[in-house]
């Protein structure tokens, strides 16, 4: 009986959470109008086809999640990649300029995203790449704090695990696939969850590195269309809840790679 | 033993294939490994960072840039809206960071507390806000804070409150951006918390009730001094994510009304992308970077040196 009072506070916090999305749902459904009645709608309406293609007519909805799908998961895997090669060998290997490579790298977390956006997009441009999907993802592929991830959590992996497959004769690129992957498993996918989650709301780089609506990602896509005076609410909200539902079934399916990517972020900083 | 001797005299022959030296050994690895993240280091951390220093001291772009020493930061310390920035940004993270981890405290306690039924369900809801994609929520906001149709007016007016327009007025507005932040980042913190709360052995509380220690004593004496490395971590964090605040006043205000919602952050984007003043956007985000590292050292100071 002791704990009806907080498991009620804490249905009320719940609700306070959860409330938003399951309006945004309801929203889709119901025309431009009803949306901005006076009393919100907590029912499902009859205008969810109409919004859609409404949706589909002004921003190329299809295209747009293709784009964005695209891009996240290009730039996802390629960063895990990246991230735990260089992860491997900052706690596996000596080499010359390791740690003065490392603490460069970590410096850099410090220092504001809007530092380095206005020579990457100089950069961009000059190489002709401005509006091209190279654009969006190139400067996304080094992601310091997945290297220093990776790192923390093959210094906790056994030497021995690794020189016990030497001893049987392994290379080291078989080590790399045989070993060293596979027990990284779950920190991989924890990591690609984080980034993809991270890829696929990106906003403000798509936004200025993305010139015609057929490159747009999902983000800038809904932002312009908002902007636009006189938008039809309808499909906005059709829009958002697509941009949003996504992530929310992957979260309920991956709780735990999630929660742990972005504890890791956290807690390991 | 007699593999041994074959494979010996393999390699003095100068080997079948099976037996050549491979292309990655031990030694070349490693550069091997490191290969990738140190050319995207090169080309999109260290030279951005290095060329944005540059850029910050020059005025105009391509063909017609030109140096003009440190004219740009003269003119940032001359700028009111430069101060009318800062003023925001420190403002709503004076309101904001103390109001967002208290609140995350408490819900991390009563998502710990073994009196609770479904709690799963509960941790799984008030993560979920920490997955919303900014433009996906300020659209969600913008709307449910609209003046006459809004679903919080409609909230508040079942307790008699008359419609607030959120958006439209200085005061009003940056509650709003507090009030998204805060229901935003709340549930994630909260969750860093319970992995803290979690992470305390039993066997302290335990102790201390043998000893007669009351709940709230055991929370000030053991929860607190276990959990303050998360504590001062999530303070550290949270004061550094709002001193780069950009997302929720780009959707929801535009840094209206009268530059009320205006952060460092905004500023910079306009100078940058609206005016393309690329000079003076680079001196707005190296002074960004200068606060942010004050308030990294102050936290250094705090935590007593390196983790």
């Amino acid at each position: 009986m002791k704990g009806w009072p907080l498991t009620f506070a804490l249905a009320a916090v719940f609700a306070l959470c959860v409330g938003p999305f399951y309006w945004l749902a309801m929203a889709a459904t119901h025309g431009n109008s009803e949306i901005f009645a006076e009393t919100p709608k907590f029912y499902p309406g009859d205008q969810l086809g109409a919004n859609t293609a409404k949706l589909e007519e002004s921003i190329g909805l299809v295209n747009v999640l293709g784009n964005t799908l695209f891009v996240a998961v290009v730039q996802t895997l390629i960063a895990i990649v990246v991230a735990l090669l260089a992860g491997y060998a900052f706690a596996k290997f000596e080499f010359r300029g390791r740690n003065a490579f490392f603490v460069l790298l970590l410096s850099t977390l410090v220092i504001p995203g809007g530092v380095t956006i206005i020579p990457i997009f100089e950069m961009m441009n000059d190489l002709g790449l401005i509006d091209t999907f190279p654009a969006l993802i190139l400067p996304n592929l080094t992601v310091p704090f997945g290297i220093f991830l990776m790192r923390q959590s093959l210094l906790a992996v056994p030497d021995e695990l690794l020189d016990a497959a030497r001893v049987d004769g392994a290379g080291e690129l078989r080590v790399l696939w045989r070993v060293v992957v596979p027990v990284m498993r779950p920190v991989l996918a924890a990591l690609g969850v984080f980034l993809f989650l991270g890829a696929w709301n990106d906003f403000l780089w798509p936004l200025i590195a993305m010139r015609t609506p057929e490159m747009f990602t999902l983000p800038v896509a809904l932002a312009t269309l908002q902007a636009q005076a006189r938008t039809d609410f309808g499909q906005v909200m059709v829009g958002t809840a697509i941009s949003s539902l996504p992530m929310m079934i992957l979260f309920l399916i991956l709780q735990k790679q999630f929660i742990s990517g972005l504890l890791a972020g956290a807690t390991k900083g | 033993m007699t593999l041994t001797m074959t494979r010996e005299a393999a390699t003095e022959r100068g080997g079948s294939p099976r037996f050549r030296r491979p292309l990655v050994t031990r030694r070349n690895i490693p550069y091997l490994l490191i290969l990738p993240a140190l050319l995207g280091f090169l080309c999109f951390k260290a030279y951005p960072i290095l060329a944005a220093m540059y850029i910050s001291l020059t005025t105009g772009a391509g063909a017609a840039r030109s140096f003009v020493g440190l004219d740009n930061y003269v003119r940032l310390v001359n700028d009111p809206l430069f101060w009318t920035a800062l003023w925001n940004t420190t403002l709503i993270l004076v309101v904001q960071v103390p109001i967002m981890l208290l609140l995350a405290l408490l819900l991390a306690l009563g998502l710990n507390s073994s009196f609770v039924r479904l709690r799963g369900l509960w941790r799984l809801g008030v993560f979920m806000p920490s997955l919303t994609g900014l433009v996906a929520y300020g659209v969600m906001f913008s709307v449910i804070l609209s003046k006459d149709s809004g679903l919080l007016n409609w909230l508040l007016g079942f307790v008699g409150i008359d419609a607030i327009n959120w958006l439209g007025t200085p005061f009003w507005a940056r509650i709003a951006i507090v009030i998204a932040l805060t229901w935003h980042y709340t549930g994630y913190t909260a969750v860093i918390y319970l992995a803290g709360l979690q992470s305390i052995a039993k066997e302290l509380y335990e102790a201390a009730m043998v000893d007669g220690a009351g709940a709230i004593r055991r929370f000030w004496s053991i929860t607190v001094p276990q959990l303050r490395p998360i504590l001062l971590l999530t303070v550290v964090l949270s004061t550094i994510g709002t001193l780069q605040l950009f997302d929720e006043p780009f959707v929801l205000t535009g840094g209206g009304p009268d530059n009320s919602t205006l952060t460092i952050s905004l500023y910079l984007y306009q100078n940058g992308f609206q005016y393309f003043d690329f000079g003076y956007a680079a001196a707005i985000a190296y002074a960004l970077t200068l606060i942010v590292a004050g308030f990294g050292l102050v936290q250094l100071k705090l935590t007593g040196g390196k983790k």
